[in-house]
């Protein structure tokens, strides 16, 4: 092999494994063990799309000060958020902030309590499924 | 004999100086829980207990499924665990109770801070209306929005 193109070989091989490591480390393994266990409970394939058309929906159902998703969290999952009280919210987008849905207790929390106060019910595991697909792949 | 009166006339000088000087002051003891500060912290800033009564928090603390409009629900064991840290330094904890129970009738249970009679009176001609409903202010839960240092319990900044 020539010095040239070995020098090549070895810019791939680093710039493949570069690739790799990155997406390992943006598909968290604890994140991705919530999302397959949503999968599994909904028996159906999840949806990015679906999962973008509930986090956009404005049907409500719950209270009237929070109609949609939206409403506290932007119209966009990698914009900073605000609550109603003025405290800022980090983006919902994994690629925004990575640490979010990678703790499963903090994910029942917010989707029982989220689910109740926007649509006035608890979501479903599909919708749940649905939701994190759409935002881990924003 | 004389000493002792002339003595005890001093220290009751001293206290009631002291007293009156820390009450000119708006600080409150900051929350040290880290369960508190993250559970209440989550969507508003996590407001010191000695703003209001026992009674007020208890009443808060069990009607968090409808939170000022919002689902705020929590595990049995973390609630309570919240509650007895409020309730264990509320205004009316001590034996005077703090500067919040001023006003406040016993018969009267606010659960919001920026209604009891001492919030009223402290920003009362100080902050323009359309302060409250501008953008980055929002709301008269977010304190930190003028004052600064709230969370440590300072609010003396106005």
């Amino acid at each position: 092999m020539k010095p040239f193109n070995k020098a090549i070989t070895i810019a791939t091989a680093v710039m493949i494994s570069g690739a790799v490591s990155s997406s390992i480390v943006a598909a968290n393994p604890a994140r991705n063990a919530i999302i397959k266990n949503f999968a599994t409970e909904a028996g159906t394939p999840l949806s990015t799309e679906r999962g973008k058309a509930l986090f956009e929906s404005k049907t409500g159902g719950g209270k009237p000060e929070t109609k949609s998703c939206t409403a506290c969290h932007s119209a966009s999952p990698l914009k900073t958020g605000q609550t109603r009280a003025g405290k800022l919210i980090e983006p919902m987008a994994v690629s925004k902030s990575p640490q979010r849905f990678t703790d499963l207790k903090k994910v029942s929390k917010w989707f029982r309590r989220n689910c109740k106060t926007v649509l006035g019910r608890e979501c479903t595991p599909q919708e749940k499924g649905d939701f994190l697909t759409f935002m881990s792949s924003k | 004999m004389l000493h002792i009166q002339k003595l005890s006339f001093l220290i009751l000088a001293v206290l009631l100086i002291a007293t009156s000087v820390a009450n000119a002051d708006e600080r409150y003891k900051p929350i040290k829980d880290k369960i508190v500060l993250e559970e209440c912290g989550a969507c508003h800033m996590a407001f010191q207990p000695g703003m209001l009564p026992k009674r007020s928090w208890e009443k808060i603390m069990n009607g968090l499924p409808d939170h000022f409009g919002e689902d705020a629900s929590l595990e049995v064991a973390t609630k309570d665990h919240i509650a007895a840290y409020l309730k264990d330094r509320a205004a009316d904890n001590g034996l005077w109770g703090g500067k919040f129970m001023r006003g406040i009738k016993k018969n009267m249970t606010p659960l919001r801070i920026t209604e009891t009679p001492h919030w009223l009176r402290e920003h009362k001609g100080e902050v323009r209306s359309s302060a409250w409903t501008s953008p980055k202010v929002k709301s008269k839960a977010n304190c930190l929005a003028c004052h600064k240092q709230a969370n440590r319990g300072f609010y003396d900044d106005d």
